[in-house]
């Protein structure tokens, strides 16, 4: 069984969606990879900003 | 005034001989074969290591995989699921993602066996786009 932490799930989510966002969603090698590098620094950053929001409207 | 019989001749030329729809069949039922069907190795072994990637961490997250029910969300989970192709009728022959949930990441699981099945699809519409011509192979 794998019981990863949520960040790590996050950056796991990030990396596989933002792979396949990357290579369908450009045309060229070069357009795929920064559109890729683009859409997981949107994933994992927003996560955290998300994170920070909660925490602080929890306390 | 060449340039519009130059243009359609153009077209003629490259439109797409055979049964178009053979990546999208193929890139659904298993992840990355319809670009390795369109020669492209690269993007189609980077799709399927995503994508199976996505759904075997789902299983061993102990994400549940949907089967028909009568509830509304659950539909809607099947048919994310229904997505990843061979990979859903094989977990489901399989009993694999069938039991129930008991930790806090199979949640996160579920969510990740859904989400392979959406990402799958969206790969095998890529594929078909290569096949079609509407995307420069």
């Amino acid at each position: 069984m794998f019981t990863p932490s949520h960040f790590t799930a996050v950056l796991l989510f990030a990396l596989f969606a933002s792979t396949v966002f990357g290579i369908t969603m450009r045309e060229t090698p070069k357009r795929m990879v920064r559109y890729g590098a683009y859409c997981f620094v949107l994933f994992v950053g927003s996560a955290i900003l998300l994170s920070w929001l909660m925490y602080f409207i929890a306390r | 005034m060449a340039e519009p019989q130059n243009t359609s001749a153009a077209a003629v030329n490259s439109t797409p001989q055979g049964f178009v729809y053979l990546p999208l069949i193929v890139g659904w039922l298993v992840p990355g074969a319809g670009h390795f069907l369109m020669r492209k190795w690269g993007r189609g072994a980077l799709l399927a290591v995503s994508i199976l990637g996505m759904f075997v961490l789902g299983l061993a997250m102990q994400g549940k995989v949907y089967a028909h029910s009568g509830d509304i969300l659950d539909m809607l989970g099947l048919v994310g699921d229904l997505g990843t192709g061979l990979l859903y009728i094989v977990s489901r022959a399989l009993g694999l993602g069938a039991d129930a949930v008991q930790v806090t990441t199979a949640d996160y699981g579920t969510r990740f066996i859904v989400v392979a099945g959406l990402l799958n699809v969206v790969a095998a519409v890529d594929a078909h786009n290569l096949r079609t011509g509407r995307k420069p192979l």
